[in-house]
């Protein structure tokens, strides 16, 4: 089998707080091959920013700790890396696109200015005249024309800015590139021109894609795989025609999906999951999602799950029980 | 047919900046029924929580009418006005903002009938809080606890609970489910639904979520740069689009459905124009692919087919 570009296994994170400790993320287990688009999708505090702070290692000092597990990125044991090696990954060969692009700016420099920072860092050998040429190209590639390069982020609009973000993520032509929540603080006809934007440049530079997002139609629309991740575990995960078609599914996914109205049917009721995400200081013994779940069995309360596997398509849940599992 | 409730006649709020005129709503004619809810859709910046706050008048409207039961509320006085507020409320897009948060539950619920005087004694007042608890499924509990202690879905019940803590017959509901989780968010629109029909409200539910609104409304306004640009019952509106800015925004919204997945996208070409001292004609012909000189003159609303209104001078039924 050839080697994974990225491969996350049994992933735990946990915050250190003053109070309590909240366990963030539990044992997620993730792969990702070169030029692929994996969408994670969960709710507020299922782990999915956690978990892509902790590709990076820029989780709070101190507060936040990567307890077990392994991330391994194209042959390099990030948890074992030191600052030294990070800073070469960070910004050259795993880039963040930020939830905020409004906090996400540096605001007293400008644009033109931010973008060729990146370039500085990492391309130390290459000509003033050439980073220039780089900032022009990958500003017209977003979209922003090259005369406002020395404007500052403060005269562009939200939409504008999250290409800024986009461009900069971009121009140092990283492997794999981390998407937090890219267009949730966007409007619905921008949104759809960045995740365009982000496609096409994602297929140009055959750069590998995280997209984390709580909207499942982002999703379907732009990633070949998806991941869903509740209370810091992966519950199912399978390409999108396999997770989407709803043949076979984890309750949980199940109730995200008739919660959203859609477009296309009528529904007269929407189907609620009931309750509420577990506590993340006090995660229960068996299944997490046991408490919500209308297939809740005894069995579901005292022992968790595992990812039973069919043909690529895996659900943590005993409704699909297979010898084996992971 | 049922009886309208609220209408808006030639509504416009204009904002003085220092670069001109802001025209935040700009001839809103709009009529809300009786029971019924009426779903505000647009982009951020396009006039919708401004149209509910100058219905409201927690901001004063530049000009025009807001008809309530056919009188017009803009011109009643300070008293009047709190009188009307017993038929009127509205809830807030952040729950974590729009509660106090020195209050307790039962304080904040209790609070605009402590402003009224319509429940004497404290019993009796305790009774009617929790009796609002039960309906916004608020367990008793949370009584005595503070907004900071709750979660997003539950403050948006206690929202809720303050807003109906009057016998409204109307309430603005200002992208009430924008700020939560989805699951969450089908809870609030199930209750949303169920009060309707026990109570007989009138929503004007604003949102930038289509497929929220689809779910949610009777009939549809699509709002660009201050202006209706289109007017139709629901399924009609979702039927057919007339506009090119509706038809974008529709093709726009990413969906779970994996037939639509291939569709033809309606992609816009750059951003919302500037809304300090429009030009006269059609303020979105700067992105519209179909956009001629004939756009420059003065869009009017009109009726294309019965009951379905379009701001565009190519709109043929």
């Amino acid at each position: 089998m050839e080697k994974h570009l990225l491969e996350i296994k049994n992933l735990h994170v946990q915050y250190n707080t003053d109070e309590a400790v909240v366990h963030a993320v539990n044992g997620l287990s993730l792969t990702l091959d070169k030029g692929e688009a994996l969408g994670i999708v969960g709710e507020t505090g299922a782990g999915k920013s956690t978990t892509a702070l902790s590709i990076l290692k820029l989780l709070p000092d101190k507060v936040g700790e990567i307890t077990e597990g392994s991330i391994v990125y194209d042959g390099i044991d990030i948890i074992k890396a030191n600052n030294h090696t990070m800073r070469e990954i960070r910004g050259a060969k795993i880039t963040m696109i930020f939830q905020d692009p409004m906090s996400s700016l540096n605001p007293i420099m400008t644009i033109g200015e931010q973008i060729h920072e990146v370039l500085e860092l990492h391309f130390p050998k290459m000509s003033a005249a050439e980073k220039d040429q780089k900032v022009d190209e990958i500003l017209g590639l977003v979209g922003i024309q090259k005369t406002r390069k020395n404007e500052y982020p403060h005269q562009f609009s939200g939409g504008m800015k999250q290409r800024i973000g986009i461009a900069m993520a971009l121009v140092a032509e990283p492997e794999l590139l981390l998407a937090d929540e890219p267009t949730t603080a966007l409007d619905v006809t921008i949104q759809a021109q960045i995740l365009q934007l982000m496609q096409e440049l994602q297929k140009k530079y055959n750069t590998a894609m995280i997209l984390i997002t709580h909207d499942l139609g982002v999703v379907a629309e732009f990633c070949e795989k998806v991941a869903v991740v509740y209370a810091g575990e992966v519950i199912e995960q399978g390409t999108v025609e396999e997770v989407f078609t709803r043949e076979k599914n984890h309750p949980y996914t199940t109730g995200l999906f008739n919660s959203i109205p859609d477009l296309t049917s009528d529904v007269e009721r929407l189907i609620p999951i009931p309750g509420f995400m577990s506590d993340p200081t006090n995660l229960p013994e068996g299944c997490k999602f046991a408490e919500r779940c209308p297939h809740c069995t005894e069995r579901c309360r005292k022992e968790a799950p595992k990812l039973y596997e069919d043909g690529g398509h895996s659900i943590r849940c005993f409704l699909y029980e297979t010898k084996g599992g992971q | 047919m049922a009886a309208p409730l609220i209408e808006t006649r030639n509504l416009k709020k204009y904002f003085q900046t220092p670069r001109g005129l802001l025209h935040a709503v700009d001839d809103v004619n709009l009529t809300i029924n009786e029971g019924q809810t009426l779903g505000i859709v647009g982009e951020s910046g396009c006039g919708k929580s401004t149209l509910g706050r100058t219905i409201m008048r927690l901001v004063e409207a530049t000009d025009g009418e807001v008809l309530y039961e056919g009188e017009d509320i803009l011109k009643y006085d300070k008293k009047q006005m709190k009188k009307m507020h017993t038929s009127m409320q509205m809830i807030f897009q952040d729950p974590f903002t729009s509660l106090n948060p020195r209050l307790s539950i039962g304080e904040i619920i209790a609070e605009p009938m402590k402003v009224v005087k319509n429940v004497k004694g404290k019993e009796a007042m305790k009774q009617r809080v929790h009796e609002l608890m039960d309906m916004c499924g608020l367990p008793q509990r949370y009584y005595n606890t503070y907004p900071h202690e709750l979660d997003g879905g539950r403050r948006q019940r206690v929202g809720l609970a303050r807003a109906l803590a009057l016998n409204p017959k109307f309430i603005v509901c200002d992208e009430p489910v924008s700020a939560l989780d989805v699951s969450i968010q089908a809870q609030i629109i199930n209750l949303l639904m169920d009060l309707q029909d026990q109570h007989g409200l009138a929503y004007m539910f604003i949102t930038h979520d289509l497929c929220v609104v689809r779910h949610i409304s009777d009939f549809i306004a699509v709002m660009y740069l201050g202006q209706v640009v289109e007017y139709a019952a629901r399924n009609e509106l979702f039927a057919h689009q007339y506009h090119p800015y509706t038809v974008a925004l529709l093709s726009a919204i990413p969906t779970p459905d994996l037939s639509r997945r291939n569709r033809e996208r309606h992609l816009l070409q750059g951003e919302v124009g500037n809304p300090i001292n429009p030009e006269p004609g059609c303020r979105f012909a700067s992105r519209c692919k179909y956009a001629t000189e004939a756009c420059k003159a003065p869009q009017q609303l009109r009726e294309i087919t019965p009951g379905h209104f379009v701001r565009c001078h190519m709109a043929k039924s």
